[in-house]
């Protein structure tokens, strides 16, 4: 069963650590793209931070960061870069379950999917 | 863009790189540098600062996890299985974040990483001490091996329980205070659940970047990310980060401990100080 063997040996944790760089390169790829969008394409003013006011709502849920990610503003950009980033431990877990299926090692597929679910659900209706 | 802008961003991209060096050599985060620098040195709002520093936190942790992974340094099952104890306290934590004040936990975090850095010096036990097995331990699967001089070192794990309780409370400190919680998972499994110290540190590592997506996921429907903010954290931390975990795998257990010590007690001094002072 060769899916067993890869599951069982280093290779696969070497497998899933490549796939982890490539997500925090692409993040960082992205976000760097939103940065010379934003700061290279018109005058940006330093950002009031000093008072919380909280980020408008484009920035703040999903389908908002999409949507400024794709009409190519900076911030929404570099916004979908930083998602990009809180979903690499999520794809990481995600992988360990697959991993832990493929070994048919119920327990932990079990413990890794529920800590999936937890992750999964305070991204997507967090607050 | 201004001077000023240019300024802003490249001062906190430098200082965030020293933070993700350190906080990859040490199991830490960069947390405990960066939220002081940006409330104190810049006078940013806590909020703000605490979405970036979770940013960070997951650069940090998923930047050297790569490193980790491959070199066989993180025990997956104690990971996973210490996880669910982890993002439960992080999601209570970001629940309670909003009705709690924050300045007693943080005199109280301070505390705790003095006691930890104390104990760290104190403690001589180097990778030798071995412990033996635990029924708990040994019926969840969780020994594991790591590599010692070229070959696998196996070693054994303890006080699963023990170690759970103090991964819930690492999962709600850094909810509430935006940190990594490195130094409390490293204590949990060096001292408690007697875990040779670089597995302890990479497996933290590891964690620390799971229990920071929880609550980032939180606060970034409550707005406190900032992108023009966490743009210059993120790159400087991962730069620090990917140099940190290169130099981990060769280090001296010694020396890191002493590294370990220091960051601590240095953290813990100013997290009591701002805490008295009022300004968490």
């Amino acid at each position: 069963m060769p899916e067993k063997k890869f599951a069982d040996g280093r290779r696969f944790e070497k497998f899933i650590g490549t796939l982890l760089r490539i997500g925090v390169m692409l993040s960082g790829a992205v976000a760097v793209l939103g940065g010379a969008v934003l700061f290279l394409g018109h005058s940006v003013a330093l950002p009031r931070l000093e008072r919380f006011a909280g980020e408008p709502h484009g920035l703040t849920s999903i389908p908002g960061i999409l949507g400024s990610a794709f009409s190519l503003d900076g911030r929404g950009l570099i916004q979908f870069g930083l998602l990009v980033l809180i979903a690499v431990p999520l794809f990481r877990v995600a992988f360990s379950v697959v991993a832990f299926t493929l070994r048919r090692d119920w327990l932990y597929c079990a413990v890794t999917a529920a800590v999936l679910a937890l992750l999964v659900g305070s991204l997507l209706w967090g607050r | 863009m201004t001077i000023e802008l240019a300024g802003f961003l490249a001062i906190i991209a430098i200082v965030s790189s020293g933070a993700g060096l350190l906080g990859s050599l040490t199991g830490l985060g960069g947390g405990i540098i960066i939220i002081p620098f940006l409330t104190l040195a810049l006078g940013i709002d806590i909020r703000y600062a605490i979405g970036a520093s979770l940013v960070s936190v997951i650069a940090t942790s998923s930047g050297a996890a790569a490193a980790y992974v491959r070199e066989g340094f993180t025990n997956i099952r104690v990971a996973m299985f210490l996880e669910i104890a982890t993002v439960s306290g992080a999601l209570s934590g970001t629940a309670a974040a909003a009705l709690l004040p924050p300045a007693a936990i943080a005199v109280l975090f301070g505390a705790v990483l003095l006691y930890s850095s104390y104990a760290t010096v104190t403690g001589k036990k180097e990778e030798g001490a071995a412990a033996g097995p635990d029924r708990l331990a040994s019926l969840l699967g969780m020994d594991g091996s790591y590599p010692l001089d070229g070959s696998e070192q196996s070693y054994h794990v303890r006080a699963v329980p023990a170690g759970m309780g103090l991964m819930a409370l690492a999962g709600i400190l850094s909810a509430l205070l935006g940190i990594g919680s490195g130094a409390l998972k490293v204590i949990a499994m060096d001292r408690f659940m007697k875990m040779p110290y670089k597995a302890s540190a990479a497996t933290s590592n590891f964690m620390i970047g799971v229990t920071a997506a929880a609550s980032a996921g939180v606060y970034l429907h409550r707005g406190y990310i900032d992108p023009v903010l966490s743009l210059p954290v993120m790159l400087g931390v991962l730069a620090g980060s990917f140099a940190g975990s290169r130099i981990l795998t060769r280090a001296r257990t010694r020396v890191l401990r002493a590294v370990f010590a220091a960051a601590i007690a240095l953290a813990g001094l100013e997290m009591i100080c701002k805490g008295i002072a009022g300004r968490f």
